[in-house]
């Protein structure tokens, strides 16, 4: 084939990825636009003045922002902790171990994203109301939890049974218990995949709306939630920065994501 | 890594003797318990804070507010909101429609793509709003399809349309984008992971006896990569049921999405059972999802 068809072959394809990028970038860069924009109003395609004075309102150290960022941080830290500590011992025994009625087990993980969410938790939060849950961190880091056991224990699950078997069968040859077997080899070994379900849970927790809503507002403002009401009032500055904060870390996890998640671990999710 | 290096020998010369070795140990062990015990602290958290709420939603939306038990709550949430209960079907099936074709084809383009600095490109663009939260991706939508958004000035500037002509997307079609924008990355990403962990000589295969690239995906990818695919698309169908700051940040009018409606009989009027009765509703829809996804689970343990 000459240079010149095949420059032609490519231009198809150049075309549908420069849609697909407008189409995948374009609504990110409508919000950085909008989080450097002081005055921006119709017909004006691009901001009218461009500023970085309502950064400085976010980012008051006395600012609402900062302190539902501690709150949202604080929470999802303690959400991974609940969640991987049970996820642990649960996905080496669903992996490994001979469980009955093994996969109803993991269908139940699977329930709390099973079911739509909202009406469960608008009955979460009149249970929680008599135990005086409601309003505290305790009570959303609760919800925001079994919303994460199902990344936590399946993906530790496909992390465990994606391990070679032979390879902790022949540290018990060598003497090793099952303890010391699990702890040296085992677990190392499915480290990335806990990690992954580590940040996924994080990243779902940080990013969790319609619970906090339910269970934690008016006293527990996260991120989210001060995002939905600057949007809401129509303060689209202070909610597109409020917007790339929860972006970043997003964005970072997206990157590294399959560094993390190997395909021979991808492919026992949900087996 | 140097875990494995020297255990693979042992892996090598043969797994089964080393298998034989525990079998002959497992007598001894008195945990049959064991394993329960280590999944109990996971079962309880969803027995304790998803199932018993889950139960305490449906007596309550069977409970009148009188008193008694009938089915009063339904009968109000079919009168109010029925309308919002289809338009909440179309919207939540269209998008996982469109996001499972989505998800195949950049999938399928990621594997038998022949362009190879395109596949590249493509793997990296694909995934950006993967992990972007619903609230954030309402956020962008909210200003990018808005009648003075980013989309709309950028087709008129490439003079694909007139100013005049440009609308909002910010109704049905707006919740739509976004709900597809936020969930194909993420069945993409799983899909792609099936597809990558394939046997690739079928797909050589069928490639050296004249296949298309099409045909290929069609006929022996996706079949392979079903299971997974299906499992994305569910998860995605019933987050989609339950997200309530997308329809209420991209489309503030009716008809609108049961949750918002949901959200409405809470606040507004602290109305419980109606509120529960439209919980009922979306539990049945997502309820005929999952049974597909058992039966599919049913015949294929009935194959082996």
């Amino acid at each position: 084939m000459t240079p010149l068809a095949l420059a032609l072959r490519r231009v198809p394809h150049a075309v549908i990825l420069a849609v697909l990028a407008f189409a995948i970038l374009g609504p990110i860069s409508n919000l950085l636009l909008w989080a450097f924009a002081e005055q921006w109003y119709f017909p004006y395609k691009l901001p009218v003045t461009w500023g970085t004075r309502y950064w400085e309102v976010v980012f008051r150290p006395s600012g609402d922002a900062m302190a539902s960022l501690g709150t949202s941080v604080a929470i999802a830290c303690f959400t991974v902790l609940v969640c991987l500590a049970v996820s642990v011992p649960a996905g080496y025994a669903l992996a490994r171990l001979k469980l009955p009625l093994r996969a109803l087990i993991m269908l139940a993980f699977l329930l709390p994203q099973a079911f739509p969410n909202l009406p469960v938790y608008i009955n979460v939060a009149r249970i929680f109301y008599s135990f005086d849950l409601n309003g505290t961190i305790l009570g959303v880091v609760l919800v925001h939890a079994v919303h994460g056991l199902v990344y936590s224990v399946w993906i530790t699950t496909a992390s465990f049974a994606a391990i070679d078997r032979s390879l902790e069968e022949a540290a018990r040859g060598m003497g090793a218990g099952p303890l010391r077997a699990f702890l040296t080899v085992t677990l190392p070994l499915a480290l990335p995949g806990i990690m992954a379900s580590a940040i996924f849970v994080f990243l779902e927790s940080l990013d969790e709306f319609t619970g906090t809503f339910f269970v934690g507002a008016p006293e527990v403002t996260t991120l989210p939630l001060l995002l939905y009401t600057a949007s809401m009032a129509g303060n689209y500055q202070i909610a597109s920065i409020t917007a790339l904060i929860l972006l970043v870390p997003s964005v970072l996890f997206m990157l590294v994501v399959q560094r993390f998640l190997r395909a021979d671990v991808l492919s026992k999710v949900g087996r | 890594m140097n875990v494995t290096s020297p255990t693979d020998a042992v892996h090598g010369q043969g797994g089964s003797a080393s298998s034989r070795l525990t079998g002959s140990r497992r007598g001894f062990s008195v945990r049959s318990l064991l394993p329960l015990a280590l999944v109990a602290p996971a079962l309880a958290m969803v027995l304790l804070l998803f199932i018993y709420p889950l139960g305490y939603s449906l007596i309550s939306a069977f409970t009148l507010p009188e008193g008694g038990l009938g089915l009063g709550n339904f009968a109000k949430a079919l009168e109010l909101y029925s309308r919002d209960m289809v338009f909440t079907l179309v919207i939540v099936s269209v998008s996982t429609v469109l996001i499972g074709l989505v998800a195949i084809l950049i999938g399928g383009y990621l594997l038998l793509g022949e362009q190879r600095w395109a596949v590249r490109i493509l793997s990296v663009l694909y995934r950006w709003p993967l992990f972007i939260p619903f609230i954030v991706a309402a956020q962008c939508m909210r200003t990018f399809l808005a009648k003075n958004g980013l989309m709309n000035n950028t087709l008129t500037e490439l003079g694909l349309i007139e100013a005049i002509n440009t609308t909002s997307f910010l109704d049905w079609r707006g919740i739509i984008i976004t709900f597809v924008w936020k969930q194909a990355p993420f069945v993409t990403l799983l899909v792609a992971g099936a597809m990558a962990a394939l046997d690739r000589a079928t797909v050589e295969a069928a490639r050296g006896l004249g296949a298309g690239r099409l045909r290929v995906l069609v006929q022996i990818v996706v079949p392979q990569v079903m299971p997974t695919l299906v499992v994305g698309l569910i998860l995605s169908f019933v987050t989609m049921m339950s997200v309530l700051s997308v329809p209420m940040m991209i489309s503030g009018g009716h008809p609108t999405m049961m949750t918002v409606d949901m959200a409405f009989r809470i606040n507004a009027y602290g109305d419980y059972g109606t509120a529960n009765a439209l919980g009922f509703f979306s539990y049945l829809m997502t309820g005929a999802v999952a049974w597909i996804y058992l039966r599919r689970g049913i015949d294929k343990e009935g194959a082996k």
